[in-house]
């Protein structure tokens, strides 16, 4: 059993789109409608039901060496976000109806032919993935394009990215893989990138890590997340206590005096 | 402009973007600038994407999709599930037949609406039996249904029987069916009146899963308050073990709703300040301290006067125990949208440092 990874390296991505229009044309996602944000070249916002590849165009004060524009013009990096696939994922523990998977290839999976739309997995993912359809009603993101993995293929963004900035394989070849793409990157002046796999937090690490320039958090990552999950002990605990409190506070209500 | 295509062979979505269009150019000659989501002044400074302003000061999280019916699902579950409780205590304490009874239909009728609520708020309402498909113990929500199967399934059966009890007389398979319901009705109402806190604080919203270890009493103290006013309401202001717990449930969110405004952390403030706050304060003082001060009134009061002040007593903590709920729900929709917290408080790796 191979588990399979994405590895999005930014310091490759043009902008290009094409991940995003090869994703919408494999799964019939639908359009996002017409709407500037005024943010960049981003018009879509953020990964959601009808994003499940997003490019984000992070466009900052000039920093020399970055974005490769001349000096004086705003730096530019682009990064194709995604479903991140969490190791331990807070979508897949929260759903109620055992409708989102981990597939043989290590995705996280919705089975749209089970979901009904409950929504908890839209409160439940730390980077803010899973969104439920209104039109439709259930909750969408990426599938890994598990239909193409079944097959042999590899998923549409990264056969469609023109400049391999996605790579698809392997997770212990790409994490190597990574390591090696930073370092050479530090060799050649770039110190600022980094790969961000949040590992050390209650999510264990990603099935799709990136390479970034710069601080994750101008790229809308978060630091440290954390699957929820982690909430669960405090919560039954004072769900006990408040039990406790409710049956023996009743019942020395009616035990000392329960007449009218 | 739509010399091409007649606008009326355009489909619906072209002709809304043309309306759009229109919509911009209008306003650009009538006022000389634009204010339309995604438009600039001209001069203006472009948005960055900074560790300081996040990306462009996009939320992160998305926003809960529930609507009007789980907040109320919140407050219809725990005043059912506390009134189970109470009505099960007082039956084998020996207290009045009359509450036992009311409390039972209190119970039967929040297992009726609990699921009519819930399902009406799926995306697949249709779909509702996939939820019995597994039983998860890490997924609040799946443990809640099947907490909610048991505690309907009991609840119903025990009105039921005592309705039919009272109708046709005692037989030994109504007195079975009775007990085994109201016993049922007891052991899942306890979890049932309060596991909707674990629900929402384990979750990514942080203004919930900050209050993670409070909801679940809260919402317990919440539910009791509310199951004792409609006792209240439907006629028994004068029995004093529900003049106890209504005044305790008064007492324990008063406490909550101080601790709400005593702590100051970036992550609980749209419980404080704004609509949000508003709300949750209007909740609070609802379930707190007016239901605290009319009984206290109300034990000091000749009999009639304490009567009509527990009733004004019973009103308020219901109100309050709705009310909350709603703030609660709405806080983590404030919550949601604020961009900064998720890529707050922590260290970013050294090497990503820049400038």
């Amino acid at each position: 059993m191979s588990v399979a990874a994405f590895l999005t390296d930014s310091t490759l991505c043009i902008g290009c789109k094409a991940c995003e229009v090869a994703c919408k044309e494999w799964n019939g996602v639908d359009e996002d409608g017409l709407d500037w944000s005024g943010f960049s070249y981003d018009n879509t916002r953020a990964v959601g039901a009808s994003t499940w590849r997003h490019v984000k165009f992070v466009e900052q004060a000039p920093v020399p060496g970055l974005g490769g524009n001349a000096a004086g013009q705003a730096s530019w990096t682009f990064s194709s976000d995604v479903c991140k696939h969490c190791e331990n994922a807070g979508c897949l523990e929260a759903c109620p109806t055992g409708s989102i998977v981990r597939t043989e290839f290590g995705g996280v999976f919705i089975q749209p032919d089970i979901c009904n739309g409950c929504g908890y997995c839209v409160t439940s993912c730390p980077f803010g993935v899973v969104e439920r359809n209104p039109k439709d009603g259930r909750a969408f993101k990426c599938t890994f394009c598990y239909d193409r993995q079944k097959v042999g293929l590899q998923p549409a963004c990264a056969k469609a990215c023109p400049t391999e900035s996605i790579k698809f394989g392997g997770i212990e070849e790409l994490r190597k893989k990574a390591e090696e793409r930073v370092e050479e990157l530090h060799r050649r002046g770039m110190k600022d990138a980094s790969i961000y796999d949040p590992q050390e937090s209650s999510v264990g690490g990603t099935h799709a890590m990136f390479i970034l320039r710069g601080d994750p958090r101008a790229y809308n990552l978060p630091p440290a997340p954390e699957v929820p999950t982690v909430y669960l002990r405090k919560g039954w605990a004072s769900s006990a206590l408040a039990a406790g409190l409710l049956l023996g506070g009743t019942l020395l209500a009616f035990l000392t005096d329960g007449r009218e | 402009m739509s010399n091409l295509v007649p606008l009326r062979d355009m489909d619906e979505r072209s002709l809304e973007r043309e309306q759009r269009l229109e919509e911009i150019r209008a306003e650009a000659e009538k006022r000389g600038q634009l204010r339309v989501v995604g438009s600039r002044p001209a001069g203006a400074p472009f948005p960055q994407a900074t560790p300081e302003t996040g990306y462009y000061g996009i939320p992160l999280l998305k926003q809960p999709p529930w609507t009007w019916e789980i907040p109320l699902y919140f407050f219809v579950g725990g005043a059912a599930g506390a009134a189970a409780v109470i009505g099960a205590i007082a039956d084998y304490t020996g207290a009045d037949r009359e509450l036992v009874k009311h409390a039972r239909w209190i119970a039967a009728a929040g297992s009726v609406i609990s699921p009519a609520l819930l399902i009406s708020d799926l995306g697949r309402p249709e779909r509702f039996l996939a939820m019995l498909r597994v039983f998860k113990p890490q997924s609040p929500m799946s443990v809640g249904v099947w907490t909610l199967l048991g505690f309907s399934t009991g609840a119903a059966a025990a009105a039921f029987a005592g309705f039919l009890h009272d109708r046709y007389g005692p037989s030994l398979p109504l007195r079975v069916m009775e007990n085994a319901g109201q016993a049922a009705s007891l052991a899942f109402g306890l979890p049932f009146s309060n596991y909707t806190g674990v629900l929402i604080g384990a979750t990514a919203i942080p203004v919930w899963n900050k209050n993670a270890s409070d909801l679940p009493l809260h919402f317990a103290a919440s539910g009791l308050g509310a199951a004792v006013g409609i006792l209240e309401v439907m006629g028994h202001q004068k029995n004093r073990a529900l003049q106890a717990l209504g005044l305790g449930a008064a007492l324990f969110e008063t406490w909550e709703g101080l601790r709400i405004e005593g702590r100051s952390q970036r992550a609980l403030e749209p419980l404080k300040w704004g609509a949000s706050g508003w709300i949750t304060r209007a909740g609070g003082i609802l379930s707190g301290p007016l239901p605290t001060v009319f009984r206290a009134a109300s034990l000091l009061a000749g009999k009639r006067k304490s009567q009509s002040l527990r009733r004004w007593a019973a009103w308020s903590a219901i109100a309050g125990s709705v009310i909350t709920r709603f703030a609660w729900m709405h806080a983590g929709h404030v919550s949601a949208r604020e961009w900064e917290l998720p890529l707050q408080n922590q260290q970013s790796p050294p090497s990503a440092r820049q400038r």
